[in-house]
């Protein structure tokens, strides 16, 4: 007898909707997080996806700060390429409250029937007679508890994955590396997000302003270890500096997106990682949620599979490695090797294809439109772009 | 001897240093940053990776 059919490791989007979907199948599930308040500190910029979101969870007021429409490019000489929100891909749509988002998450997990603790962590992992034997320390309390499967939805810095020996360590290439402001006193259009690119603005990353309501906005900065002199901080201080002198600052958010790009396997005997903790964010945008909850929901499913036919094998749980490649596993190749090529953009090239594009009416603006005028302007780029553009 | 160090009043307990570590050096504590003496080989990714500076090589 194990103590858990399942135990979720990390409340984050990825882990709840794990716990929630694995408990409403009717699997004994145990939710544990290591923070004493779920969604706190918060470490995201918070855009998502109507689409996306709606899949998963009814939106709440109480937990939806902005509703957006646009999406402004800025390039290093301030030309201006504007999309509709519906063109611009996955991370325009709502601007979450996720101190509120996460925890309702969570609530909804245990609704569904899930155990779920806080201020516990994971410690230590061992197999045991095929089931897993998990440390966990509960506000200083150390003891053990057995489970069938492990999911491992411990984010940026997940110990899960060490510990069932898939290796997701992240080269200084593969992370961005972030600040964000959350500022009031700043001028913005409160139904547009703006993205600053280039070198000067965020080597190997970009700048972004996320309103929050009408009289604030997260303003935030990912930079490429391997390409930035200075910390991220540094680089952010410098642009509000010349952008929002007056604005203030109420809130500061750090933290780490891993933009490595799909992995081989998510999977061990035992285990599988959702969310960052398998490094499921998009390499080019840094948006994770969606495919966080995607994942865990899968995770969950496979979960449920495994007990049903009692086999815990990694073997088995590939199903899950199946579901996830076959949901978003391709975009995140696709959008790895596309990043590794626009990172060698200069400054003056991106200018100029701002340039080209700035002034074109919104609703032509597609993906689609910018790759024609691409094509019509830049020939050799677009060569190198091509398997992309299709 | 040279060691790493967490400037706690910088950190601002994100764990993208832990990400990078190859060798479990580090390890984020709810919001606290401990860092293993004895697995560190001060290759300094973390260092490069923190987003606010708060980590730093001394002798
Ligand atoms: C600055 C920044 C801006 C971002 N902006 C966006 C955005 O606009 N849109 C978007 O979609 N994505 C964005 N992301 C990415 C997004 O935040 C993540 O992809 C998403 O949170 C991943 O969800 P998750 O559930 O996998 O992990 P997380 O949300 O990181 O949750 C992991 C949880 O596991 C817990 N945990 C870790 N180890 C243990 C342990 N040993 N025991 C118990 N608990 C543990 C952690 O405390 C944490 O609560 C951003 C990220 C950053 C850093
Ligand atoms: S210096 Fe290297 S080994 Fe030491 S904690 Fe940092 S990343 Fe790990
Ligand atoms: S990367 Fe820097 S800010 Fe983040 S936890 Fe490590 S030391 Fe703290």
């Amino acid at each position: 007898m194990t103590d858990y059919d399942v135990v979720v490791v990390g409340a984050g989007p990825a882990g709840s909707i794990a716990a929630k979907t694995a408990a409403e199948k009717g699997l004994d599930v145990l939710l544990i997080e290591k923070r004493q308040e779920i969604g706190v500190p918060v470490r995201c910029a918070e855009g998502v996806s109507r689409e996306g979101l709606e899949k998963f969870v009814n939106p709440d007021s109480k937990w939806i700060a902005s509703e957006i429409e646009n999406a402004e490019i800025i390039s290093p000489s301030n030309h201006k390429v504007v999309l509709s929100a519906e063109n611009a891909g996955n991370e325009v749509g709502y601007v979450l409250e996720r101190k509120i988002f996460d925890r309702h998450l969570a609530r909804l997990a245990s609704k569904a029937g899930a155990d779920v603790l806080t201020k516990t962590s994971a410690v230590s992992f061992k197999r045991e007679n095929g089931t897993v034997k998990l440390g966990i320390r509960s506000m200083g309390e150390f003891s053990e508890i057995t489970a069938k499967i492990v999911i491992g939805a411990d984010g940026v810095e997940s110990r899960v994955a060490k510990w069932a020996g898939i290796d997701t360590t992240l080269k200084l290439n593969e992370i961005e590396s972030c600040v964000q402001y959350l500022m009031t006193n700043i001028d913005f259009d409160d139904d547009t997000t703006y993205f600053w690119v280039g070198r000067k603005y965020a080597p190997g990353g970009y700048i972004w302003l996320f309103p929050k309501g009408k009289d604030a906005a997260n303003v935030g900065i990912g930079v490429m270890p391997s390409l930035a002199e200075k910390s991220a901080k540094w680089y952010l201080d410098r642009f509000i500096e010349e952008h929002f002198p007056d604005g203030e600052i109420v809130e500061v958010v750090v933290g780490g997106v891993p933009v490595k790009g799909a992995i081989d396997t998510a999977v061990a005997d035992n285990v599988m990682l959702a969310g960052d903790a398998a490094r499921h964010t998009d390499p080019i945008t840094g948006g994770g949620i969606i495919n966080a909850m995607s994942a865990g929901h899968h995770a969950a499913i496979a979960a449920y599979e495994a007990i049903e036919a009692n086999d815990y094998s990694k073997e088995f749980l590939r199903k899950y490695d199946e579901k996830w490649k076959l949901d978003f596993g391709e975009s995140l190749v696709r959008n790895k090797k596309l990043q590794e090529k626009m990172m060698r953009l200069d400054d003056p090239t991106l200018d100029r294809l701002a340039e080209s594009l700035e002034g074109m009416p919104i609703e032509e603006m597609s993906v689609r439109r910018l790759a024609f005028e691409l094509f019509k302007k830049h020939p050799r780029l677009l060569w190198d772009l091509r398997e992309f553009i299709v | 001897m040279k060691k790493l160090i967490v400037n706690r009043y910088r950190c601002g307990y994100c764990g993208a240093c832990v990400a990078v570590c190859k060798f479990n050096a580090n390890e984020l504590v709810e919001t606290y940053l401990e860092i293993y003496e004895d697995k560190c080989t001060l290759c300094q990714a973390c260092v490069r990776t923190c987003p606010m500076n708060a980590l730093e090589v001394v002798e």
